[in-house]
């Protein structure tokens, strides 16, 4: 049933939810620490688990799938409820905090990347798309 | 008449929000396929859109929560508040693979890690830069650098207030938007050829919705190795955000 799925969400993301509370009261920090994260990490371990067992037929991984799925919606409305008049205030803020983390990644993507070529002579991958067929 | 369809929208808040999303994703799409020929993702534009929506209810209301201070548009405010919204996103980590992830190996971690880190503390500093000195604040803008998920649920824990949580979205946001649009250009720059150059990819710029879309406008067959790290990506940074990132800016500025 759909709401198996649902459940099990359901139940990790409270579980999670309370361990990062818990986590917050023990180092005294008074809010929740990574409660979604041990939610995210609780739901991959029950998947793994289930998968296992055999408890996860399709129409269970649908009752969580669908809330998967929402997910850009569901920040469609995040966005839609933000302050975005006083964010705008604060304007170069974002933008330099963006253009800056973009252009300092960018730079470690070519450098990891770049070394690559050596190591990829030793271990080929699997699959190697060729540049020719872009797009 | 029209009264009568205002309370019916009224009296079913969240109902209302599903549609009214619904109509801007369909546009969003619409305008990502023929405005932008789909190098720019719909659901970046809806989040543009829904951000307008914001600035509109902002300035009609004069309220802190945007469109959601507009009563026939309430239900937004039940939609992506923090229950609905953290569902979803703990949701995802379902289409994580273990295996596959695995594959990717130390490279995949140390790109993950350094995308959680570099981003923030050039996020980090440019807010203190700005005149921000508070750790909360500070933290929530430089998650924010992460992703535009990071941010807002590092800062919806800490305590962060409204207007930093939406410049900290508008950070992320930005820097999908330039995620998607220069990964193109710039994929020769970025070694872009393999699988394993896809992960480290991934693992360093971040957001799912750039990583998918600008790999997508690249090489589609890179698209899932990309995915899939960036996938741990927004896990990760809600993990360490409001925990490690948040006690060692604390630790920093006092």
């Amino acid at each position: 049933m759909i709401i198996y799925g649902t459940a099990l969400l359901a139940i990790c993301h409270l579980l999670g939810i309370f361990l990062g509370d818990l986590l917050g009261t023990l180092i005294g920090a008074k809010t929740n620490v990574g409660g979604v994260g041990i939610a995210m990490i609780l739901l991959i371990c029950a998947r793994l688990w289930m998968h296992k067992k055999g408890w996860m037929p399709e129409q269970t991984e649908m009752g969580v799938a669908f809330w998967g799925a929402m997910y850009i919606p569901v920040v469609v409305a995040m966005a839609a409820q933000q302050n975005v008049l006083t964010a705008l205030r604060g304007g170069p803020v974002a933008l330099l905090a963006a253009v800056g983390s973009v252009v300092v990644c960018a730079c470690v993507i070519a450098l990891i990347n770049r070394g690559e070529k050596v190591e990829g002579t030793a271990l080929p991958p699997l699959e190697v798309p060729n540049p020719a067929t872009v797009r | 008449m029209l009264e009568l369809l205002e309370g019916t929208a009224r009296h079913n808040g969240l109902v209302t929000a599903f549609a009214l999303v619904g109509l801007v994703m369909l546009i969003s799409m619409k305008l990502s396929r023929h405005l932008t020929m789909g190098r720019v993702h719909g659901s970046a534009i809806a989040i543009v859109i829904g951000l307008g929506l914001a600035y509109w209810g902002g300035v009609q209301t004069g309220g802190t929560k945007g469109l959601a201070d507009v009563s026939l548009f309430a239900g937004v405010g039940m939609m992506g508040g923090a229950m609905l919204r953290d569902f979803a996103i703990v949701a995802t980590a379902f289409e994580v693979q273990v295996v596959e992830a695995k594959k990717a190996g130390m490279v995949g971690v140390v790109a993950l890690l350094l995308g959680t880190l570099l981003p923030f503390i050039v996020g980090a500093g440019v807010a203190y830069a700005f005149g921000y000195r508070d750790a909360v604040s500070i933290t929530t803008i430089g998650a924010g650098a992460v992703t535009y998920i990071v941010g807002p649920v590092t800062g919806a824990a800490i305590g962060a207030t409204s207007d930093v949580m939406a410049l900290s979205i508008a950070a992320g946001l930005i820097k999908a938007i330039l995620v998607m649009v220069a990964t193109p250009a710039a994929a020769k720059f970025l070694g872009l050829r393999t699988p394993r150059s896809a992960m480290v990819f991934g693992g360093l710029a971040g957001t799912v919705s750039g990583v998918s879309a600008g790999l997508a406008a690249t090489d589609r067959r890179l698209v899932p190795y990309g995915a899939l790290v960036a996938t741990f990506h927004t896990g990760l940074g809600c993990l360490l955000g409001p925990s490690l990132l948040f006690f060692a800016t604390r630790a920093i500025v006092g």
